[in-house]
């Protein structure tokens, strides 16, 4: 059930949380914005990817973003990961601002990401993947591994399965967990992805066209998997070209066109948006 | 065209069964009968130098004292596997880090040094073990930020750069090297050493000890976090890190690691040797270790120790050839790629281009025992035929490349897929 | 240190260097190649270049100039070096071939991962090398005179001998044409397609294993082209005399950065000047020491070498 809507905020920046100082709130309120994208300019060479965008991911919200081939969704995706840093703008995660933070530090954060094009540690098992997403949080190093001294590494170690095989359960494919990944079916494999993004621990889960490449069928259940997700807390990030899709599950939708964010607000608006319209006039919908 | 790909099925399923069937036939032994068997076999490599098998044993060179080699060889393809087969970098100065560790152990140890410490055995191990970590992690911090490639060329470098240090300073003894390399301690019970130059075999049981101690060290890493975040890093290395793997670290760790290992064995070469020198080290020795690596299976342990054996063993073995022995051996490498050849998946290029493939290598195998046994009236003297076995390595590195490139024991993860493949083929097979 | 010593004879050991690091230039040249389209360390490229030393000497032998023969005519002396860069060219690159018909294609067919391409290359080194040790010896084989070193004119204190500037013209000359059969013609074109993208070439028509092979072939010709002039340069060549070159050949090409022609060669010329100008100052035992810490401190700074790599690797 989409939860009643508020109007987007109008202006770029808000007082939430200036810089570093900020104290980290660990469970703002629902609504509240979890991830802040101000101003945010990726060139690459002489080509401008995203230009000045800026917009909010609130708490426990399924935020679509969509946009033409080549609009910079994914660039998008890129930036907030931190496989490409911004050349202008800021990023602030629960206020703080990821500046130009590494990559696995981003995650232990609370962001999490599948792939457009799955990429999965194909020579381990499904259930392996999941774990070293489930990894994340853990400490242990090379000395209490090699041992097997400290309790930590037993008590991690006991942890990392049991997150990883409920995760497994989650996105619906436990019966997997012992399978090479490069084996799984396409649909298990793009669940597998959520798996291991989801054993993070992230509270943003951005989802790059997980229904790529999927029959209907199972693009319905994943739409339920997502709004499953949703309900049990998550915020999400999705990405697609279906146009049917992404305006069945999200909650709100950003627009980008060629690298510029050129419509924000609820499906409905989205739908009737002239601009939008116009961007992808010629593109019909499902056609990706 | 059902049918072809019926066919195509049924061949990947023979042959996902015969690759698996000697994993599925050792699991499904009684867990005893695996114990005994695993006993059996660890009483065997024990008693083998006072065995002395009538077929294995050397005799060209001490038996013990190749035994010896080929166990130092598989510490070190051991510890290069953490590197290369587990963590996927490729590090071909692995000779390099063998190398700092024994020097550390003959600077620290030996009287003759100029350093003149002379520190105790059991003293300089675990000094030669941490300078070779640190070697290790002062080699990784600028260069594993590179990609492959790259670190391969630096890492030979480096195998280089530790040689031509040690001939180059008086410190290190210089191209002369530094003898009175300090021994193990312990007695007889009759008061005199055990560990003496005559006598290789408490170096052996030494060694053994020590694989066995590296094996099990290496199986607690693979089955952690640790070893996760490496086999993920060589996956793919970018989304390791997207899902919270502190890829640097965790690669600097496992070049520190395989350091450790490699320290450890150039420590116990230098203890048995009693002398080494610059010549000890050549950088083409690293590829042996990697060529052991790569021929056992790179991320098995089994596979590994195997590919030392043959790569360390199998030269030393044919230093001292006879025709009888030549004979079997050919024999064996016949009847090997014959079964090869006759249970090999069936592809769709099979046609008479293939037949014709075949019929040349037969043409050539055919051709090689007179050419074989000509050699020494080519030499003229038989011991010349000594002189062929890096040659047959060779060939046998090509052979073994294109024949089997996943490696003698594939890692567990590519015998599951095996499986997989042919879990997955039944269902469809039936129907 | 010995800083006065370097200076005192900057512009000698500067041309010194050049010759050598043109050496290099040239058989990097095959590494670059291979590397550029197969992503792949050719590692028996050092043995493809120790046949063309070999072959140099077997062709003067052939003609009937031995070791210890005086330097004959100029004609004979030209006539002689064309037919050994061509007998060297051949036979380096037809070994090239060879080797990536032997122990890289059957493997290139069945998926091999990279490691086992490497182990394969490793494998028909030591078989190359074995055979030349077997019927040429194992210990140093001498050339022969063919040019006296005569100082020819003088640039900043530095005498310039006509060997140095055969050495220097010649590798340039091959450089260039090289550069220019790549960026011109149709094979070169195959070449450049298959080392950006070799699905996209081969949906396009492209022949992939044609053009693999022409880029074994044309590192071999340039590599056989390095021995003759390796041979004039060192007098001396050996069965294993391939390891120490090849790698520094290697070096000289990620140095440039790798799949970058015009690079191997900035590489080659740049590493030959830091090895003299470095073994000056620290003295010659450090050699090889100093090219290679070179290398590690240039990658520091520029990871994919000095003129980056033409064909960089998308990410993410």
């Amino acid at each position: 059930m989409p939860r009643p809507e508020r109007p987007a905020p109008t202006g770029p920046e808000r007082p939430a949380g200036p810089g570093s100082g900020a104290p980290i709130r660990p469970t703002p309120d629902p609504g509240e914005p979890l991830l802040q994208i101000v101003d945010l300019t990726l060139r690459f060479g002489g080509v401008t990817a995203l230009d000045r965008v800026s917009f909010d991911i609130r708490r426990g919200e399924i935020l679509g973003l969509i946009g033409p081939n080549g609009a910079g969704k994914t660039t998008c995706f890129n930036a907030i990961t931190g496989v490409c840093p911004p050349t202008a703008g800021t990023i602030r995660f629960r206020g703080t601002s990821l500046g130009r933070r590494k990559k696995h530090q981003i995650t232990r954060l609370g962001i999490a990401r599948t792939f457009q094009n799955i990429r999965l540690f194909p020579e381990m098992t499904a259930l392996e993947n999941v774990m070293v997403g489930a990894d994340a949080h853990h400490r242990t190093s090379v000395p209490g591994a090699i041992f097997r001294l400290s309790p930590r590494h037993f008590a991690e170690e006991r942890v990392c399965r049991a997150i990883a095989m409920e995760m497994l359960d989650r996105v619906g494919i436990t019966e997997r967990a012992h399978q090479i990944a490069r084996n799984l079916p396409y649909g298990d494999q793009r669940r597998l992805e959520i798996a291991r993004a989801l054993a993070t621990r992230p509270a943003l889960l951005c989802l790059d066209e997980p229904a790529a490449g999927s029959n209907p069928a199972e693009k319905a259940s994943l739409l339920e998997l997502i709004r499953s997700l949703r309900d049990s807390g998550y915020t999400i990030l999705l990405i697609d070209h279906d146009m049917k899709l992404v305006m069945g599950v999200t909650d709100r939708i950003v627009v980008l066109e060629f690298g510029r964010k050129i419509a924000e607000g609820l499906p409905a608006e989205i739908r009737e948006n002239p601009a939008v319209v116009a961007a992808y006039l010629g593109v019909p919908d499902g056609s990706a | 065209m059902t049918g072809f790909v019926d066919r195509l099925r049924l061949a990947d399923e023979q042959r996902a069964a015969f690759a698996a069937w000697p994993r599925r036939w050792w699991a499904g032994l009684p867990r005893p009968v695996r114990l005994g068997a695993l006993v059996a076999f660890a009483a065997f490599l024990v008693a083998l130098p006072i065995l002395q098998p009538p077929v294995l044993t050397t005799t060209g060179t001490d038996f013990t004292g190749v035994l010896f080699t080929v166990g130092v060889y598989c510490l070190c393809a051991l510890g290069l596997n953490i590197v290369v087969g587990l963590a996927g970098l490729l590090d071909l100065g692995y000779i390099g880090f063998f190398a700092v560790g024994a020097y550390s152990v003959a600077v620290f140890g030996s009287p003759q040094s100029k350093l003149a410490t002379e520190y105790p055995w059991l003293v300089c191990i675990p000094i030669a073990i941490a300078i070779s970590m640190v070697s290790g992690a002062i080699l990784g911090g600028p260069t594993l930020r590179l990609r492959g490639d790259y670190l391969a060329i630096v890492t030979l470098g480096f195998g280089e750069i530790v040689r031509l240090t040690a001939v180059n300073s008086e410190v290190l003894g210089a191209a002369a090297g530094i003898p009175e390399v300090p021994r193990p301690p312990g007695e007889r019970a009759d008061g005199t050493r055990l560990f003496t130059i005559v006598d290789v075999t408490p170096f052996y049981w030494l060694v053994l000890a020590l694989i066995f101690l590296v094996v099990l060290a290496g199986a607690n890493l693979e089955r952690s976090r640790v070893g996760r975040a490496w086999v993920a890093i060589r996956e793919d290395e970018d989304v390791a890190q997207l899902m919270g793997v502190p890829t640097f670290r965790f690669k600097l760790w496992a070049f520190a690691m395989g350091a450790a290992v490699g320290g450890l064995s150039g420590a116990l070469f230098a203890s048995r040797q009693t002398f080494i020198n610059p010549e000890s080290f050549p950088v083409q020795t690293s590829l042996m270790f990697l060529a052991a690596v790569v021929i056992g299976g790179a991320g098995n342990k089994f596979g590994v120790v195997l590919g030392a054996v043959i790569v360390a063993y199998l030269p030393e073995r044919l230093r001292s050839i006879d025709d009888g022995l030549l004979v079997v051996w050919y024999v064996s490498l016949v009847l090997g790629l014959a079964t090869y050849l006759l249970l090999r998946r069936r592809g769709p290029r099979d046609g008479p281009r293939t037949y014709l493939r075949l019929g040349v290598v037969a043409g050539i195998l055919a051709a090689l025992p007179p050419l074989l046994l000509a050699m020494p009236e080519v030499f003229g003297s038989r011991g010349e035929i000594g002189q062929l076995r890096y040659l047959m390595f060779g060939l046998a590195l090509i052979v073994m490349s294109v024949f089997r490139p996943q490696g003698l024991i594939p890692s567990r993860r590519r015998a599951i897929e095996l499986e997989d493949r042919a879990k997955e083929v039944e269902p469809g097979a039936t129907s | 240190m010995n800083i006065d010593f370097l200076i005192d004879n900057f512009a000698d050991l500067s041309v010194t260097g050049l010759a050598q690091g043109a050496i290099y230039a040239l058989v990097a040249l095959g590494y670059t190649l291979v590397y550029g389209v197969l992503r792949l360390i050719n590692f028996a490229h050092s043995e493809v270049f120790v046949t063309g030393t070999f072959a140099t000497i077997l062709t003067l032998r052939g003609i009937g100039i031995g070791p210890d023969d005086p330097v004959p005519s100029l004609l004979m002396v030209l006539l002689t070096l064309v037919l050994a860069s061509i007998v060297a060219a051949l036979s380096s690159g037809a070994v090239a071939l060879l080797v990536e018909r032997v122990a890289y294609r059957p493997l290139r067919r069945r998926n091999a991962p990279p490691l086992v391409f490497l182990i394969s290359a490793v494998g028909a080194s030591l078989v190359l090398m074995e055979i030349y040790a077997l019927f040429l010896g194992r210990d140093n084989v001498r050339v022969g005179n063919l040019i006296k070193p005569r100082t020819q004119f003088t640039v900043f204190g530095a005498d310039v001998t006509n060997r140095q500037i055969l050495i220097v013209v010649s590798a340039v000359l091959m450089m260039v044409v090289l550069d220019s059969f790549i960026s011109r013609t149709r094979l070169g074109r195959g070449v450049r397609a298959v080392s950006q993208n070799p699905d996209a070439a081969a949906l396009m028509g492209v022949n992939k294993d044609r053009v693999i092979a022409l880029t074994f072939l044309l590192g071999g010709l340039m590599a056989g082209v390095a021995a003759v002039l390796y041979d004039l340069n060192f007098g001396v060549t050996k069965f294993s005399a391939g390891f120490l070159i090849g790698l520094k050949a290697f070096t000289a090409a990620v140095l440039g950065g790798i799949g970058n022609l015009r690079g191997a060669l900035l590489g080659g010329l740049l590493l030959g000047l830091a090895e003299n100008w470095g073994q000056a100052l620290l003295g010659s035992a450090w050699r090889d020491v100093i090219a290679f810490v070179f290398l590690i401190v240039v990658l520091m700074f520029r990871p994919t070498g000095i003129l980056g790599e033409s064909l960089g690797r998308a990410r993410v």
